[in-house]
């Protein structure tokens, strides 16, 4: 037994908490949670149901806190966790769970499976079962900044054009500014748009707002592989850049796993509460339209969809927002069957679009919202999530679909009625 | 003699076991811990909690079409059960004598036969699809199984003692429950209290986070 693998099981064990162990005692193997996951239902391999890809934590759960469980183990008939226990579930946490946490909605006695997986994930990176791909992500987060390795020079050069093409200014490191927005990478570099989007609609707002120098990026490699340490340090740049700057609120911007890691998780890796609020962009543009610091204008009367980020809607508690705002640019608004808490992830969250062995799983379960597409009959997709967006663009291409997948906020950016405050 | 053992010290030891070891395990679990969370709430953890206690007793759409067998066999074992245990007249009359000391109406002689079958028949359907379907055939360990049998050998003596007219059957029946009382604290039966507390922690959180879980 390698003394890697012995850490990652001592980080397991530390996880185990009244909620898990709460869960584990009111499991009874129903199997409902299935028909939840989309890699089960596209697969329908027994493998992918969701309560059994946190065996592992389970077995070590028993032998250690179990009446039968630890006779057993002094008895030899069942054997202590084992590093092949890791090797040979590290595809089930990490390629076939994007922690998009529909299972736990659905499991009748309420186990949040959900966050098991996300707990087990702590194990697994310590003891060193993770996707190179997502420890390259970590590690590019750790040293540049982040996962994609974009730096602030790339910043830079993505805000000219901006300010270019808009003709603002956009503000960096301004002290005292009411709101410091964050950016994910793939915004910087594929989806400068939504840039251009948020500066031309607070300025019409006349929104007080910076880019902190120090920390723009939004994502967290941390909260996807499952390293605390990881995560805490993200986090922790965030917010004593905001801090530093005395920003009243942090701006999440259209990325799932960064709200749920800078609003939700974010004060419990650091262990302290803010000296600011986060808000999430959509939260924020509803804000500004019930202010009427922002007018819409000319509906569009294109038939649209919409796609819930699961870490926004259904984890991160941001429901009605993207619903209202999509309402008021959009005459034809058709929500999918399953939708809102219970809509189905794009397939890619929770790390597996940075794992690329995952791939063509991922794909497979894409059939899931191609078959949603294809039951409402609409070809136009607005979203809030540049990864979903991109997973989103990636299966239809790859499903040779005829479907448009569009930001939200580059969608209100375009309705923005200029001059209204 | 072994009929005064199993009416006397086994009752009292076993019932006594089940109190104390439900009770052990659920102060083990809270024992476990729980650290405080330190984001803003944006609705209330406690009417979450209370929301998804009682909320998850309703299946889902998502899951209502593919798991439908299931569910209705869930419902009618379950719902068939709890009758039988409180409302069926012997139980009436043993849990007011050694217990509370004070009785309450059964339901008829009728409706605890046709109550026995929804129960029985729930109860094996349950347990065939466990053994049949390839989810829950990967899921399933001795545990699930010996529940089950124990369940189905108390139900099924407790229907042949009904007639109370072989003393040796009412004693099987009793003898039976007894082992179910004491194996009960250290198994997954143990789902009847702590379904509570799973959901209690998961409807608290998502109630923290304004989603109505």
């Amino acid at each position: 037994m390698s003394e890697q693998f012995e850490q990652g099981v001592a980080a397991l064990r530390n996880q185990i908490d009244a909620r898990i162990s709460s869960y584990l005692s009111s499991c009874v193997h129903c199997g409902i949670c299935a028909e939840a996951c989309l890699f089960y239902t596209e697969t329908q391999d027994p493998r992918y149901t969701p309560i059994h890809k946190i065996e592992p934590l389970k077995k070590l759960w028993k032998t250690e806190n179990t009446f039968w469980g630890k006779m057993a183990k002094s008895m030899g008939l069942i054997e202590p966790l084992t590093e092949s226990d890791f090797a040979q579930w590290e595809e089930l946490i990490y390629d076939s769970c994007t922690l998009c946490g529909r299972c736990s909605m659905v499991c009748p006695v309420g186990n949040d499976i959900t966050y098991m997986i996300r707990k087990i994930r702590e194990g697994f990176s310590v003891a060193g079962y993770a996707p190179d791909g997502m420890k390259e992500a970590t590690k590019r987060a750790l040293n540049i900044g982040s996962p994609m390795g974009v730096t602030l020079k790339t910043l830079k050069a993505a805000l000219a054009h901006v300010e270019r093409d808009t003709g603002l200014s956009i503000p960096i490191d301004k002290a005292n500014a009411d709101y410091m927005t964050l950016f994910s990478s793939m915004e910087i570099v594929n989806f400068p748009e939504y840039i251009e989007s948020i500066a031309k609609i607070f300025d019409t707002a006349g929104v007080s707002w910076t880019i902190s120098s120090k920390a723009f990026e939004a994502t967290n490699s941390g909260i996807q592989i499952g390293n605390r340490d990881a995560a805490a340090e993200l986090v922790g740049r965030v917010v004593n850049a905001a801090e530093t700057l005395g920003v009243k609120y942090v701006v999440s911007p259209e990325c799932g796993h960064a709200y749920t890691a800078i609003r939700w998780e974010g004060p419990n890796l650091i262990g302290r509460a803010y000296d600011f609020e986060v808000i999430h962009i959509l939260e924020l543009l509803d804000k500004l339209k019930v202010e009427g610091r922002i007018k819409l204008s000319g509906k569009d009367d294109t038939p649209m969809t919409l796609h819930d980020p699961c870490q926004i809607v259904r984890r991160g508690g941001v429901v009605d927002p993207p619903r209202n705002l999509l309402n008021s640019v959009a005459d034809h608004f058709t929500e999918m069957q399953d939708h809102g808490v219970m809509n189905w992830c794009c397939g890619g969250g929770g790390g597996v679009s940075a794992n690329e062995r995952a791939e063509p799983l991922r794909l497979k379960a894409f059939d899931r919202k191609k078959h949603q597409l294809e039951e409402l009959g609409v070809n136009t997709m607005v979203t809030a999530c540049a990864n979903c967006r991109i997973i989103l663009e990636e299966g239809l291409e790859h499903n040779e679909m005829d479907t448009e997948v569009v930001s939200l906020t580059e969608l209100l950016a375009e309705h923005l009625q200029s001059g209204n405050t | 003699m072994i009929g005064e053992f199993i009416d006397g010290p086994l009752w009292y030891f076993s019932i006594t076991a089940f109190v104390i070891g439900v009770v052990w395990r659920i102060v083990a679990i809270v024992r476990a811990g729980l650290k405080p969370d330190l984001s803003i709430a944006r609705g209330s953890a406690g009417s979450g909690a209370v929301r998804a206690i009682f909320s998850r007793f309703v299946p889902e759409r998502t899951v209502t079409t593919r798991s439908r067998l299931q569910l209705i066999a869930g419902y009618m074992f379950h719902v068939g059960l709890l009758v039988l245990l409180f409302f069926a007249q012997p139980h009436v009359d043993f849990i007011a004598e050694r217990i509370t000391g004070f009785d309450w109406p059964a339901v008829p002689h009728w409706v605890f036969i046709v109550t026995a079958e929804f129960a029985f028949a729930g109860l094996i359907l349950l347990w065939l699809h466990r053994v049949l379907n390839p989810v829950t055939r990967l899921l399933s360990d001795l545990d699930d199984h010996i529940g089950s049998i124990l369940v189905f050998l108390v139900m099924l003596t407790g229907c042949l003692a009904l007639a109370q007219s072989h003393e040796s059957l009412r004693l099987l029946h009793l003898f039976l429950a007894e082992v179910f009382l004491i194996y009960f604290p250290f198994s997954k039966l143990m789902h009847a209290f702590t379904f509570v507390m799973s959901r209690g922690y998961t409807g608290a959180t998502m109630g923290r986070k304004g989603v109505n879980a």
